[in-house]
């Protein structure tokens, strides 16, 4: 404890001697000697501390630490009686009508025990067990010189004896051989799964398009998505209205009809055409003012739907990046770096339909988007 | 006697009967017609002192910010304060009223979901025990309904509109809750949650939550066909009426799904649900920790 004495919080002092670990400590002493971690003169605990109770206190703690067991032995019991007795009335063991009323009594009564156990056995050890302080000295963690220059020679001698630095061609061609498996994981890594080609190019619109224009079309139909229903403008007329769409189709042509479906999903707006910006208006890809965007944000891909139709912005809940349906889904707000892309629009026999795919993938960007 | 006998004999007296018999109807007829007459008359005057309550009852409530002819207002700025109430239907007006929304206390980002004012409360408590107070109840209750609907006919009678919906129309029973969750996750889940629990919008607007009793069916069906607020219009043409009351069955059907879990934190979703677990689950460790392990020196035996 000597060097423990007189010295104040100040930085002047020295470090300390190498080796000059303090008589007494509990625990691991700083390993920068100026900084210590415990205040000044703190030491564990009182001499003498833990070794004997206070015997009342210790009467009291123990009636409750019992108690707390009886508590657990009845809670113990009574899981027991409940599993035989009660859960498997009516209608066999558990049955699944009154499967949320086995599991609380079930759960709770076991919990009850555990718990009831494990707060007797924190307060016997806190109030009732008495405990020695035990000093332990704790060593350098660097090994002494003497050991490491014997480790060096030991560690040089096996090389000279292994011949590694004198036989180059064996070195070498060791490391050769050793190189192909070190590459072998991206080959590996590449075969998990199919490269995405062109896929996240391309959503079904351009498909059903094609599928459309083959047949003398002027382009697809738009149907609800959800009851298929084909949309005429008319019956989109109304301002501020909002529906999600599909290509018609989409289910009975395509390969993975949900995959499609997600990608390919689109909002159908309808915003009053004298708000769209002139650039949106120069565009033509609107039937009076009905438009339509990928409901795929272009941040992380998100469904971003939260049309208000008040403000005509689209919100995404995700990261709330925020698009403005008058002005081509320019993003407003959020971490979004690209508008929504925009399907281009047309009439055809008072239906909607689209004349082609999104302009631009759709969705987050990815590596070679580019 | 013997006269009128060998009368009735004669060939032609069956058809003689029968005539008069028509005759007798026409004329009984002829004799009520004026009758109804005045009755249509009455009902026209009914209608109009009908439509002069809902005038009053707009004049009283809603002109102060929808104008003197629910033209709407501005403030200086041009900005619009109140939209116009021509041609929003009565549809409209029995949603923002029965909810409560309108009339407006102050105006804000959002209008609340709130008790309507007591002219137009319907749902006041009528099972009072002493019949007296009931009688009250039920006759204050009467002419709320008949308040809601005159205002409903004197909006409608400016500029017509959607109509409010049919008891058939919105009748959970009758809808395919399959379809209507389809069409819910599709369009309407990104507001106001997957199982109707509500969500944040921009700029303090959100998407009230649609998981409680109170909410109705005819208002659910109101809100998509007029577009209240913020909401985006969905009309019958977009989503039929069958739509709208598959998204109905969905919604009631919801309600009273159980919660196995047990409690379900409002079902705001997995995501949340585990992190709500996760920082009182954890923060209750932490605790139990600091405790068990916490510096507490036994006291000395006093010597």
């Amino acid at each position: 404890m000597s060097d423990n004495k007189d010295h104040s919080t100040g930085g002047e002092q020295q470090p300390r001697e190498e080796g000059g670990a303090p008589g007494r400590v509990v625990g691991t002493p700083s390993p920068a000697a100026e900084r210590r971690l415990l205040p000044e003169g703190d030491t564990a605990a009182p001499e003498g501390a833990g070794e004997e109770l206070d015997e009342q206190a210790a009467k009291r703690a123990e009636r409750v630490v019992a108690s707390l067991f009886v508590l657990a032995f009845a809670a113990s019991v009574a899981f027991i009686a409940y599993y035989i007795g009660w859960s498997g009335r009516d209608g066999g063991m558990h049955g699944i009508e009154r499967a949320r009323e086995s599991n609380l009594w079930l759960g709770g009564t076991m919990t009850l025990a555990f718990l009831a156990m494990a707060v007797g056995i924190t307060i016997w050890v806190r109030r009732l067990m008495t405990s020695q302080p035990v000093v332990q000295e704790r060593h350098e963690l660097r090994a002494d010189d003497a050991t490491r220059e014997s480790f060096a020679k030991t560690f040089l001698e096996g090389a000279q004896e292994s011949g590694i630095t004198k036989r180059p061609l064996l070195r070498r061609t060791l490391l050769l051989a050793a190189a192909p498996l070190g590459l072998a994981p991206l080959v590996l890594l590449r075969d998990l799964g199919p490269l995405p080609e062109k896929r996240l190019r391309h959503t079904y619109w351009g498909e059903a398009v094609r599928r459309a224009k083959a047949q003398g079309k002027k382009g697809v139909r738009l149907v609800v998505d959800g009851t298929n229903k084909p949309l005429k403008v008319s019956d989109f007329a109304t301002p501020g209205g909002m529906i999600t769409v599909v290509p018609e189709g989409i289910e009975e042509h395509s390969e993975h009809p949900l995959n499609e479906i997600a990608k390919a999903v689109t909002i159908l707006i309808n915003v009053p055409p004298d708000k769209m910006s002139p650039r949106m208006r120069a565009r033509g890809w609107d039937v009076n003012g009905i438009v339509a965007y990928s409901k795929i944000c272009t941040h992380v891909g998100c469904p971003a739907a939260l049309y208000e139709q008040t403000t005509h912005h689209i919100l995404c809940p995700c990261h709330q990046s925020t698009f403005d349906a008058t002005d081509a889904a320019k993003v407003v707000f959020g971490p979004a770096a690209r508008p929504l892309p925009q399907l281009p629009l047309a009439e055809e026999d008072g239906y909607l339909v689209a004349t082609g795919d999104f302009p631009e993938p759709i969705g987050p960007s990815f590596w070679e988007r580019g | 006697m013997k006269r009128f006998t060998a009368w009735r004999r004669r060939p032609w007296a069956g058809y003689a009967v029968v005539l008069a018999a028509l005759a007798a109807i026409g004329a009984i007829y002829a004799g009520f017609t004026p009758q109804n007459g005045r009755a249509e008359a009455a009902g026209i005057a009914q209608a109009q002192e009908d439509l002069e309550n809902g005038r009053q009852l707009y004049n009283k409530n809603c002109a102060s910010c929808h104008g003197q002819n629910a033209e709407g207002t501005k403030d200086a700025n041009g900005k619009p304060l109140a939209p116009s109430l021509l041609g929003v239907g009565a549809a409209s007006v029995d949603f923002q009223v029965s909810t409560g929304r309108m009339p407006a206390m102050n105006p804000g980002a959002q209008m609340p979901r709130k008790r309507p004012i007591p002219e137009f409360d319907v749902n006041i408590k009528t099972d009072y025990h002493d019949p007296e107070q009931r009688e009250a109840a039920e006759k204050k209750k009467a002419q709320a309904e008949k308040n809601l609907a005159d205002l409903r006919a004197y909006i409608a009678s400016l500029g017509g509109g959607p109509a409010v919906p049919t008891a058939d129309q919105v009748d959970p029973d009758k809808g395919d809750a399959a379809v209507g969750g389809k069409l819910f996750r599709t369009n309407c889940a990104q507001c106001h949650n997957f199982v109707g629990s509500g969500g944040a919008l921009t700029g303090g607007k959100y998407a009230p939550p649609l998981d409680s009793d109170d909410v109705t069916p005819t208002q659910i069906y109101e809100a998509m066909l007029t577009g209240p607020q913020a909401m985006p219009v969905f009309n019958d043409t977009t989503l039929t009426p069958e739509n709208k009351r598959d998204i109905i069955a969905y919604l009631v059907k919801t309600r009273e799904e159980p919660n196995p879990g047990g409690n379900g934190l409002g079902r705001i979703g997995p995501v949340s649900e585990g992190l709500a677990g996760w920082l009182i689950g954890l923060g209750l460790l932490v605790l139990a920790a600091m405790w068990i392990t916490a510096k507490k020196p036994k006291k000395l035996k006093k010597s």
